[in-house]
């Protein structure tokens, strides 16, 4: 892997807490931008408001960190104003889900040729912990004290439903099979949404009984259902127990898409 | 070819904005606006530009800036409900000093208000609006000609001071038809690039920095948070903070002779018209009326930033008169550079000003 090239050496060291998942994923990305063999000067970052969306700060190429909820709006104006490059979205949980999900809908819908790229810790946590779209019932956050009363978002299932090219997900254990899956995100015109479930242990970890970074990242880990596997499950009319998360590629389609170079 | 044409002043702000090159709308359809984002999605992919109808306004001003970012000469167009939803994304243009050119034809307000009925209630929002201190450019056309030409010398405003420039139109011009004559083309001043190896947030005397187009090798970083002038974050520095917002007013402020457009009739008048926008076509319909009142008139173009040097000029004056179609937004700023009264004459509801107010208004005792 080369992707130490795409980092700014000069605005080291970053932001991000010890334990933070956010550079695994990061990485990953990375690694596979590198593979596609773009050049630098033909690829732009796009990123909202958040610890995801300081992302692009860190990456030489052209970056635009926006306002929050946005960044695919903005994305969207990049690649239409100018097809001949390849735009990225870095978000997380909250920018995405909450303040920008209709931005994130519309973007599925036009199938616009970006790839996002979504951090979700189930959480906000620059602002220091309140609970997002994606906070699964129960846990602890600063604004659901007495855990979480709401359902959560299910991400994939709603680019799906509104009409994206590709759709992945995986978590920050799963560092081989996220690199690839960006990679085929990078590959697929139309809009490409992975979402990479990641440890917050600042925010989220230290509210929720995970004491070590690892032991997050073993929960990730062990409550990954592989996409076969619960398509198994189904088959057999068994339930998918309900702490459990499906990853894997869970869309891969050609539908007309927006933006594409002709 | 010169050409005579007799449009709607929304239909000349589209062309007027096509004439000078703009290759980027974004947006979305509002009252009484619509007409402008209709017409850029018949014309704009015939030359080659971009069209794109977004999921609201504040899509539509994010997508127009991300295209600039690109090189685009891009724009929307709103009114009130959306202008209010764009506030945000003009503070991250000024922050980023993004050109690009909005167009509000105002509608009374305040919320959903009158969709169909003229006003100017958003001027002060338009220099204000946004969170924290930067300053912007706005015109305001009293015409359909002026629909056309100061559209298209937003995009060069825009370019030259990258800032966001906002055409502050008004129902009644927008949706007037009259006589335009169409130039046989509008000069194009194209931004400046940033230099190579300079950095890309550094300014030289005038205070803009040169342009690091999106896709040239730049590698730039853009954030709407405090940077230093690589472009970096540095939201915690007071020092580099206070420097910032100064140079973004400051290069505004700075260049408003140059930035001005108004005219002076009748300077040694003792009573003087200010007006801006559709109020202008009644005090010109009251000084053709009444020849012999001996009534001076400073007609605005340029509101923001405001030309108070302008209002020297008139060294006879003991009162201005100033009808707008709000609460008297612009008087307050014209107060605050005069020692003589200001009378505000100010007409809510949609309707234009009419002779009748202003002779009035001319006749009260001093």
């Amino acid at each position: 892997m080369s992707f130490d090239d795409w980092y700014r050496q000069d605005r080291l060291p970053h932001i991000y807490c010890a334990g933070c998942g956010n550079g695994t994923i990061i990485n990953c990305t990375l690694a596979a931008v590198d593979q596609m063999g773009w050049k630098k000067d033909d690829t732009v970052f796009v990123s909202g408001i958040g610890c995801s969306s300081r992302a692009p700060g860190y990456i030489v190429t052209d970056s635009l960190h926006t306002t929050h909820g946005r960044a695919i709006a903005f994305a969207t104006g990049v690649k239409l104003a100018n097809p001949d490059l390849h735009v990225i979205v870095f978000t997380g949980d909250g920018d995405l889900a909450a303040i920008g999900g209709n931005h994130f809908i519309h973007g599925c819908r036009r199938n616009i040729d970006l790839t996002v790229v979504c951090m979700n810790n189930q959480i906000y946590g620059m602002t220091g912990g309140q609970g997002s779209p994606t906070t699964p019932k129960g846990c602890l956050s600063s604004t659901t004290p007495a855990g979480c009363a709401e359902m959560p978002f299910d991400l994939c299932e709603l680019a799906i439903a509104a009409g994206a090219n590709y759709v992945s997900r995986w978590t920050s254990y799963h560092v081989k099979e996220l690199e690839k899956a960006v990679k085929v995100g990078l590959e697929t015109p139309g809009f490409s949404f992975i979402e990479a479930l990641v440890q917050c242990p600042t925010a989220f970890g230290r509210r929720n009984k995970f004491r070590q970074v690892a032991d997050h990242v073993e929960y990730l880990r062990a409550h990954s259902l592989l996409k076969a596997k619960s398509d198994r499950l189904l088959a057999e009319g068994k339930p998918i127990p309900e702490d459990m998360f499906v990853v894997g590629e869970l869309a891969r389609r050609n539908r007309p898409a927006l933006g594409v170079k002709p | 070819m010169t050409r005579i044409e007799f449009w709607q002043g929304n239909t000349a702000c589209a062309e007027g904005a096509l004439a000078a090159g703009c290759n980027f709308f974004g947006g979305y359809p509002i009252t009484p606006s619509t007409e402008v984002a209709e017409i850029m999605a018949a014309k704009m992919p015939k030359k080659g530009g971009v069209f794109i109808q977004m999921e609201d306004e504040i899509a539509g001003i994010a997508s127009i800036i991300g295209a600039s970012w690109t090189g685009a000469r891009s724009m929307t167009a709103t009114s009130g409900p959306g202008f209010s939803l764009m506030m945000e994304n003009i503070g991250y243009a000024a922050m980023t000093e993004t050109p690009c050119m909005i167009v509000n034809v105002q509608r009374g307000g305040p919320s959903t208000g009158q969709p169909t009925m003229g006003a100017q209630g958003d001027m002060m929002q338009v220099r204000f609006g946004s969170q924290g201190d930067y300053a912007i450019i706005a015109l305001c056309p009293a015409n359909v000609q002026e629909m056309y030409e100061l559209t298209a010398r937003a995009f060069n405003l825009a370019d030259q001071y990258r800032v966001p420039v906002f055409l502050m139109a008004d129902e009644i011009v927008g949706h007037m038809r009259e006589k335009i004559i169409i130039p046989d083309s509008m000069p194009q001043i194209p931004r400046r690039p940033l230099v190579k190896g300079t950095l890309p947030f550094k300014a030289g005397a005038d205070l803009v920095p040169g342009f690091p187009q999106f896709g040239k090798g730049y590698g730039v970083h853009v954030t709407g948070l405090t940077h230093d002038e690589r472009g970096y974050p540095a939201a915690t520095n007071p020092q580099l903070h206070e420097a910032l917002v100064r140079r973004l007013v400051d290069k505004i402020e700075n260049a408003r002779h140059a930035i001005a457009d108004f005219d002076i009739i009748n300077p040694d008048a003792e009573q003087v018209f200010i007006a801006y926008g559709a109020p202008v076509r009644t005090v010109q319909q009251v000084m053709h009326d009444h020849p012999d009142k001996n009534i001076g008139f400073l007609r605005l173009r340029t509101v923001w930033p405001f030309p108070e040097f302008a209002l020297r000029e008139f060294k006879n004056v003991k009162r201005f008169l100033m009808p707008e179609l709000n609460l008297g937004q612009m008087a307050r700023e014209v107060e605050r550079h005069v020692r003589v009264p200001v009378v505000s004459i100010q007409k809510l509801g949609g309707e234009l000003t009419t002779p009748t107010e202003l002779v009035a208004a001319l006749e009260a005792p001093l």
